[in-house]
């Protein structure tokens, strides 16, 4: 469902050209989660981005569903069915919380749509409806309503930056809950985590801005063991 | 009331028609209907333009609405509005001036309002400004509001200027008693050529009295704002002044906050952030869907009416 060809990004900050992709080929399959892990600065978000449109990649293709989708911008995307759960997420001034699950979910829900959206990510809605999804709220929250903007989306693909980061214990297991219940669509999730690590199909390893390992579960996890990459595979 | 005063009304102080409670309507310059309540008592002024508002000590929770229209060109309205408000009350007044100018000649409202709050009391203004009218008459609206809180009592002013108005000049004065309190929010969005400067000059007099005065203002196309605030801190106070600006094409906004503490145990911060908005706020609206257009525009209703 998802080709990614020679896909390249050279980034001009501070370092002209600076090599962050470089020819990456992976060809997806529907109904599958795939985790992206390696270490810090091997492109993980990057490519995560790439396959959004956050980012324009230097040069190679995204073929998505049979569609080039290179040239298409995030909101095109999105509207394919790509959705996008930002590492650090992002709060607006006076933009309530019902309001962004209303956009992300295209539709006007009532009381008690929001409170089913709000209480898979361990919310009650009637704390949180009417609140500014702003500073006010903790990380551990503002991680959570992200995470439910992607699901009541209904996308075909979700990509997932990192969405331990900053959550609680108790969230990171019902974190796992809900991935384990995304069934019926494709799921990308940038983790450095071994609980997610292990509720994948299959490993995509960067390092350097290449493709390190790309294979099953079974395969990649005894590599990574072997690799000695406590870093990389730690649980919580 | 034709169709268009209607629509007005109903764009500045959400009337749909005559208000049951105590109110004065104003139109074109000219008392247009008036009543007052056996606590709100509305007085005609008999020297000068405009009205006596007296509300009863003990008055709660009532509303009164005094909204002002102006459908034709060439009026240049003042009018003056006293509010006296008795001991120990909680009540809402809306106000609020539409002007629909189809004509080339300029049409202006200056509303001069003063509160006199008694001790005790729970004041909420809510006032809203716009202007509309294909005729390149200018629209020209300039509230003055002057605020003066006794002991205890607590005003919020919650102020809109949203559509057509060519220009404006704001200017709030306030001075406040012990234990007052006063709390503004002021949402400004100009467009095209339009001009809008806003002045707030707040005496915190009063032993623990504070303000708040929170900004929010849209640039848009070649508009141009200026925001000046001074807190003078003549006590132990505390004052709080944020201005926050959305700047969009060649758009200005200009913010000089100031603040005097004149005692050692007045507490006075401000704090202004003026830009374009933040690309991620557009980048992670557009990944639900939006196209870059539609962003912005939830992020600005947001800003301005959330």
């Amino acid at each position: 469902m998802l080709e990614i060809k020679n896909l390249s990004y050279f980034s001009n900050e501070n370092n002209p050209d600076k090599e962050i992709l470089n020819d990456i080929n992976l060809t997806l399959k529907k109904n599958k989660t795939y985790v992206i892990t390696g270490p810090n600065g091997s492109g993980k978000s990057t490519l995560a981005k790439l396959i959004m449109g956050i980012l324009q990649p230097t040069n190679g293709s995204i073929i998505f569903n049979e569609k080039d989708i290179t040239t298409y911008s995030i909101n095109e995307r999105a509207k394919l069915g790509i959705s996008y759960a930002f590492q650090t997420p992002v709060t607006f001034k006076g933009i309530k919380i019902k309001d962004i699950l209303n956009i992300a979910s295209g539709t006007q829900n009532d009381f008690g749509q929001i409170c089913d959206i709000l209480s898979k990510v361990g919310l009650c809605a009637k704390d949180y409806i009417n609140r500014p999804l702003d500073n006010t709220l903790s990380g551990g929250e503002l991680k959570r309503i992200e995470i439910a903007m992607t699901l009541c989306r209904k996308s075909i693909l979700n990509i997932f930056d990192e969405p331990e980061a900053g959550i609680d214990l108790w969230s990171f297991d019902n974190l796992i809950d809900i991935f384990k219940s995304l069934k019926s669509c494709t799921n990308i999730i940038v983790s450095h985590q071994k609980k997610i690590l292990d509720l994948s199909d299959y490993i995509i390893v960067l390092k350097n801005g290449k493709i390190e390992k790309f294979g099953k579960k079974d395969e990649v996890i005894p590599f990574l063991e072997n690799k000695n990459c406590a870093r990389l595979v730690r649980s919580i | 009331m034709n169709n268009i005063e209607k629509k007005l009304l109903e764009k500045i102080v959400d009337l749909h028609s005559t208000p049951s409670g105590a109110f004065s309507i104003r139109k074109n310059g000219v008392l247009q209907d008036k009543s007052s309540t056996k606590e709100i008592e509305i007085i005609p002024k008999k020297n000068k333009s405009g009205i006596d508002i007296k509300i009863k000590s003990g008055t709660q929770n009532k509303s009164v609405h005094i909204p002002v229209i102006i459908t034709i060109g060439g009026l240049n309205d003042i009018v003056y509005n006293d509010f006296y408000i008795g001991e120990n009350c909680n009540v809402v007044i809306v106000a609020g001036c539409g002007i629909h100018n189809d004509t080339c000649n300029s049409s202006s409202h200056n509303g001069i309002h003063r509160f006199y709050v008694g001790v005790n009391s729970h004041i909420k203004y809510i006032e809203k400004h716009v202007a509309e009218g294909k005729g390149s008459g200018e629209k020209i609206l300039n509230p003055v509001t002057k605020v003066y809180l006794k002991e205890n009592s607590t005003m919020e002013i919650e102020t809109l200027q949203i559509e057509g108005v060519t220009s404006s000049v704001r200017k709030t004065q306030a001075i406040l008693n012990n234990n007052s309190i006063l709390k503004i929010r002021e949402n400004v969005l100009t467009d095209k050529n339009q001009t809008c400067k806003t002045i707030f000059d707040v005496k915190l007099n009063g032993y623990k009295s504070s303000v708040d005065v929170i900004s929010h203002s849209v640039a848009k196309n070649k508009s141009y704002q200026e925001f000046k605030s001074i807190l003078y801190g003549n006590n132990e106070c505390f004052g709080h002044v944020e201005c926050d600006g959305i700047v969009l094409d060649n758009a200005q906004i200009i913010s000089t906050p100031m603040v005097c503490a004149k005692n050692s145990n007045a507490s006075l911060v401000h704090e202004a952030a003026i830009g374009k908005i933040a690309g991620e706020e557009l980048v992670k609206l557009m990944s639900l869907g939006l196209n870059k257009e539609e962003a912005e525009n939830i992020i600005i209703e947001g800003f301005l009416l959330g």
